[in-house]
């Protein structure tokens, strides 16, 4: 009985993507259902200052730009990387105000005043970030595409427990939080690795946390 | 997603009127669910009202020992509060296990409350959903309802609320704090803020056109156990299938509330009376009357070993 509702729920799933796969390519169809429909919507653009790594952009944006398009597309930082645009793989996370944010999901018109932090503002080649040489020297990639997501969010995790903010899967909420592999696992949950780095991910977290690096 | 404009609200009052006067216009605060929703043009606001900058990411002490915690406290800070820890343990528990570290950096008290249903042919556009277009069908009646509700329901929408924060919330029988457009300000009993969907599915709240939710304050803190136990497809970063939240008291006596099961979350303080017969008799009471589908019947049973696994917990 149970194996049953399995099949049936992986066929409904298999249903489910394929019918949302459609939707990603047509979105237009969804205009039949706005509640102001009948009169198309012209675009509105608003002035923003964006300071991204240190330098301040005065921008004219389309008040509809994501901070990651705006980040990758107008001011040409392509590390932070697009991989659902729906906030749940993390490719996208970047620091604003020292905290880690997903990039897709939040309009670049409200960050006016804030201090926003790329994988480009983090390191540079010849200057890499503790973390960044860390996930060199633990192979914690492989095709590369999730790792400015997982650097930055990693850095932004490192300051959560610095600060004392509890987990999932911390015992005790009142005591300071352990750095153990379960809680770098958790904490760092929602950046999904589609080559399965994980391992050497946690690896090259724990190495930076305890001082290693 | 369709073209908006956009402003920074000044006042709660004023964004509360502004919110009443123009034509589909919506507050954002994290913007984690609704903008999520509007690149599907699910939602469709002609308008943008920024509530960030309004001063309602504070918490503070209340007279009679509860604590007001701002409409916009963000769900780490709200989980990470010294006295969210000692006192409401539960409501810690629940929000660290919802989402992600990114998304609750972003995720407000408000939003978080208001967040809508992850039923997936509400987010599909190309399906009937009497939520997303009223009178247009329920897709999940016949479809994929396995992660949807089986009490509350009704045969027009049988979508479940996805918060966690909400459960805890419930049980701890916290105030939604408020200001209506005219600017007058009133507390919704958590138990009356989100409505069952009866005909009107698309209706989700108390709250009426405009009115901005400013705070959520929690009564003086009930001591006792705190469990916040959810079950889920994957460990972390999945939404609940089903979750307990409960307080026990040394005596056995306590308080209950469900996740995952209905279009709110669910808690009737009657069935509380049956915590020291055990597991199975709070779960008869607070389900009765239920009316799973085929593939969502599984969660009374995991209902009730929730339950039991949190109130052997409490025992030992
Ligand atoms: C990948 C992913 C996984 C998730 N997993 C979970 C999970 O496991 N558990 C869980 O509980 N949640 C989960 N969430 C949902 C998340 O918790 C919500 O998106 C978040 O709490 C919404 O808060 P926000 O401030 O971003 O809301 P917004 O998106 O800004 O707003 C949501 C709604 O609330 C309204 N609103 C906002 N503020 C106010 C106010 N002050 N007064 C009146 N109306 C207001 C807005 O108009 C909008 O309709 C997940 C989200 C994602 C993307
Ligand atoms: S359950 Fe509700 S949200 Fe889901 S398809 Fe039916 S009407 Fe829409
Ligand atoms: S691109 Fe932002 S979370 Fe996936
Ligand atoms: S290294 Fe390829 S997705 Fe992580």
């Amino acid at each position: 009985m149970e194996a049953s509702n399995l099949k049936l729920s992986r066929r409904e799933l298999l249903v489910m993507s394929a019918a949302s796969a459609t939707m990603m390519a047509m979105p237009a169809v969804a205009a039949a259902q706005s509640a102001s429909a009948g009169r198309a919507r012209p675009p509105v653009n608003a002035p923003v200052a964006l300071r991204v790594n240190g330098h301040l952009h005065e921008l004219e944006l389309d008040t509809r730009s994501s901070l990651l398009d705006v980040l990758r597309e107008r001011l040409q930082l392509g590390g932070t990387k697009k991989g659902c645009d729906h906030g749940q793989c993390g490719a996208c996370t970047v620091l604003v105000n020292g905290r880690r944010i997903n990039s897709c999901l939040t309009l670049a018109v409200m960050h006016q005043g804030d201090e926003i932090t790329t994988i480009e503002g983090l390191g540079t080649p010849q200057r890499l970030h503790p973390l960044q040489a860390a996930f060199v020297r633990h192979d914690g990639y492989q095709c590369g595409y999730c790792t400015p997501g997982q650097i930055c969010s990693a850095v932004g995790m490192l300051a959560e427990i610095e600060a004392g903010v509890p987990s999932h899967v911390s015992a005790d909420l009142e005591a300071r939080p352990l750095l153990s592999a379960a809680e770098i696992r958790e904490r760092m949950s929602g950046n999904l690795c589609r080559c399965g780095a994980y391992a050497n991910i946690v690896d090259a977290i724990t190495d930076v946390a305890e001082g290693k690096a | 997603m369709k073209s908006f404009t956009y402003e920074k609200a000044q006042s709660p009052a004023e964004a509360a009127a502004a919110a009443a006067r123009i034509p589909d216009a919506r507050f954002i605060a994290g913007g984690t669910n609704l903008l999520d929703l509007m690149k599907l043009e699910v939602e469709t606001p002609a308008h943008l009202i920024d509530v960030n900058g309004l001063a309602l990411d504070r918490l503070e002490p209340l007279p009679d020992g509860g604590l007001r915690v701002g409409a916009l406290v963000r769900n780490t800070d709200l989980a990470a509060d010294a006295r969210v820890r000692r006192d409401y343990p539960v409501l810690a528990r629940a929000l660290l296990a919802g989402a992600s570290g990114q998304l609750r950096n972003k995720a407000t008290t408000a939003g978080n409350l208001l967040q809508r249903t992850r039923c997936p042919y509400f987010y599909d556009t190309n399906q009937p959903c009497n939520k997303r277009v009223p009178g247009s069908g329920c897709s999940a009646l016949e479809g994929f309802s396995r992660p949807l509700a089986l009490i509350g329901v009704s045969r027009t929408c049988i979508a479940s609320h996805p918060s966690d924060m909400a459960v805890a919330m419930r049980l701890l029988d916290a105030g939604v704090e408020t200001v209506k457009a005219d600017g007058s300000r009133r507390v919704i009993p958590i138990a009356d803020f989100h409505r069952l969907p009866g005909d009107t599915p698309q209706h989700e709240s108390a709250l009426a056109p405009g009115e901005l939710v400013t705070a959520v304050s929690l009564p003086p803190p009930l001591g006792g156990k705190h469990y916040y136990r959810k079950v889920r497809d994957r460990a972390s970063y999945a939404f609940a299938l089903v979750s307990v939240a409960a307080v026990v008291q040394p005596d056995g006596s306590g308080r209950v509330a469900l996740g995952g099961v209905a279009p709110r979350p669910w808690r009737l303080e009657s069935a509380e009376a049956a915590l020291p017969l055990g597991a199975r008799a709070v779960t008869e009471q607070l389900l009765a009357g239920a009316t799973p589908t085929q593939q969502n019947a599984f969660k009374i049973p995991l209902v009730q070993r929730t339950l039991s696994a949190v109130l052997a917990e409490a025992k030992g």
